[in-house]
């Protein structure tokens, strides 16, 4: 079970209090108008039944109503469209059964009843469940616009200051010593140190993009938690370190003749 | 009488303005060009319904819903890190239209163009500059993003396909990247290509076939340069534009950015 958040607790509670007032405020009437006898069980049925409070009151009104016109008018109770008023036990729920025919009116001209209050989730099964959610106008995009405003002033800068390499002319007859590809495939020149071409430039970059794809429907554990899939997570760190070394051993450590060099005694031969 | 119209002039100025924003507003141009409930239309007030009108009435609502999770909104969760490669595609886009204008992607012409967009053209090496190393930090950015997303496990069920389309716009994010690297035509270019390509020839069966097509010849040349600059220009922007679409569109037919963990 999902933890509710605060807000929605909060709205919750603001709400149940609202309720207890009105029920309160409506309990009196109620009272005032039924005989003394009836106010008592009225009480207590509010106060440990789920049946709304607002809907208790009015079925109390309308009994004090009916004994009334049933004294002043004793012929239309004759008639049978009197009520009978049935009240379950304390607890369970009010049933208002029509005593009449369908055809005869009742009090006020109406021809519908309350049978039964049904509390929601007593029968049906409520799936949805809140979900805390924000606006995305401001929360979101005035997210965005700071991550591409930061963005934006970290390139605009880093441009001022920092110029893209333009070497000379590019000449044929003049191969560069060490002649190196863009940074992001140095992994894939060093492994052309180790392996065949074709096992370096195809099938260990194609391997991977592979298993890459494959990732989601390799991975049966259907679990988000780091601690869960710890085996994923490990295997994932050794793919990624495996270039991530490739492409540094490339960048710093490879000198003229792609031959091994430390950075910090044969200098660096690197160009981005 | 007079003194006092004269002393609320900025009054009578204020009030001819907001007439003239009201008939604005009601003028049936301004109404074509916002919706209804559009806050352009009525004005806005930080309201409920008004948030989000904001999304529903913009184009924005083809991006983003008008409620997202909280925790999607947490700059420690996603870092940014996809928002962000879309941003620097459109920072590339930009900076790359202001490129086309002063590179003619020929042997004889391309690097002296560079050298003269460099030197001679306003904002031209501010915007060079802005353009490689946006593309840098935008390979960087799309692989961060990927890790991310497999740190989190939100690969899984009901992503997995929309995964799939994220390794491929990796792949062509590289492709992007690497076809941008021969067109300044110096010998940084040129070698770093040689390397690269010399790679394809490597691919069994058809490997001497796709070099040759991809160099348009043995060997690089002019012709490399042209098919480049299209493959750069055109090409790939055109078919990672759709791949970025179906990415999108995933995301929130999926459900929205994945869970906590």
């Amino acid at each position: 079970m999902t933890e509710v958040p605060e807000h929605l607790l909060k709205r919750a509670q603001a709400a149940k209090e609202k309720a207890a007032a009105k029920a309160a405020e409506s309990a009196a009437p109620a009272e005032s108008a039924a005989p003394a006898e009836s106010a008592a069980p009225a009480e207590a049925a509010a106060s440990d039944s789920r049946i709304p409070a607002h809907l208790l009151a009015r079925s109390q009104a309308a009994k004090s109503k009916q004994a009334v016109t049933a004294e002043a008018d004793p012929s239309t109770a004759a008639g049978g469209t009197a009520t009978a008023v049935v009240t379950a036990p304390v607890g369970g729920a009010v049933v208002v059964a029509g005593g009449g025919p369908p055809l005869a009116a009742g009090p006020g001209g109406h021809t519908q009843r309350l049978l039964t209050v049904v509390k929601s989730g007593s029968i049906q099964d409520v799936k949805a469940k809140p979900q805390d959610k924000v606006h995305v106008w401001p929360h979101l995009l005035v997210v965005e616009f700071v991550a591409a405003l930061v963005c934006t002033a970290f390139l605009f800068i880093f441009s001022w200051l920092v110029n893209a390499p333009l070497l000379e002319l590019a000449n044929f007859n003049q191969t560069p010593n060490p002649s190196k590809a863009p940074w992001y495939f140095l992994g894939l020149q060093e492994l052309l140190t180790m392996f065949h071409p074709m096992v370096a430039g195809v099938t260990i970059p194609g391997m991977g993009i592979f298993l890459l794809i494959l990732a989601p429907y390799m991975d049966k554990n259907p679990s988000k938690r780091p601690e869960d899939r710890k085996f994923a997570i490990a295997l994932m760190t050794v793919h990624l370190m495996f270039w991530g070394v490739l492409v540094t051993i490339g960048s710093f450590f490879r000198g003229p003749g792609f031959l091994f060099t430390l950075p910090w005694t044969g200098g660096v031969f690197f160009e981005l | 009488m007079a003194k006092t119209m004269q002393g609320s002039r900025g009054e009578r100025a204020q009030e001819k303005m907001s007439e003239v924003w009201e008939k604005t507003q009601e003028s049936q141009a301004w109404g074509s060009i916002f919706r209804p409930g559009s806050i352009f239309r009525k004005g806005y007030s930080d309201s409920p319904r008004n948030r989000s009108y904001v999304i529903m009435n913009s184009v924005l609502y083809h991006l983003h819903p008008v409620k997202v999770k909280r925790h999607a909104v947490k700059v420690s969760y996603t870092l940014c890190l996809g928002g962000l490669s879309f941003f620097l595609f459109i920072i590339l886009t930009v900076t790359g239209i202001f490129l086309m204008f002063f590179y003619r992607p020929t042997a004889a012409q391309a690097w002296d163009d560079i050298y003269a967009l460099q030197t001679s053209v306003t904002f031209g090496l501010l915007v060079r500059n802005m353009h490689r190393w946006g593309a840098h930090l935008m390979v960087i950015a799309v692989f961060l993003h990927m890790a991310r997303v497999f740190y989190h496990g939100a690969y899984k069920a009901p992503r997995e396909f929309n995964w799939v389309i994220g390794v491929i716009l990796l792949t062509l994010t590289l492709l992007l990247s690497f076809t941008g690297y021969l067109l300044p035509w110096d010998q940084l270019a040129l070698w770093a290509v040689t390397v690269g390509t010399n790679m394809i020839g490597y691919t069994p069966v058809f490997g001497d076939q796709v070099r040759f097509v991809l160099l348009g010849g043995a060997e690089i040349g002019t012709n490399t340069l042209l098919r480049w600059y299209v493959l750069h220009v055109l090409f790939f922007p055109f078919i990672t534009v759709i791949f970025m679409a179906i990415h999108f569109w995933r995301v929130r037919k999926d459900g929205g950015i994945s869970g906590p963990l």
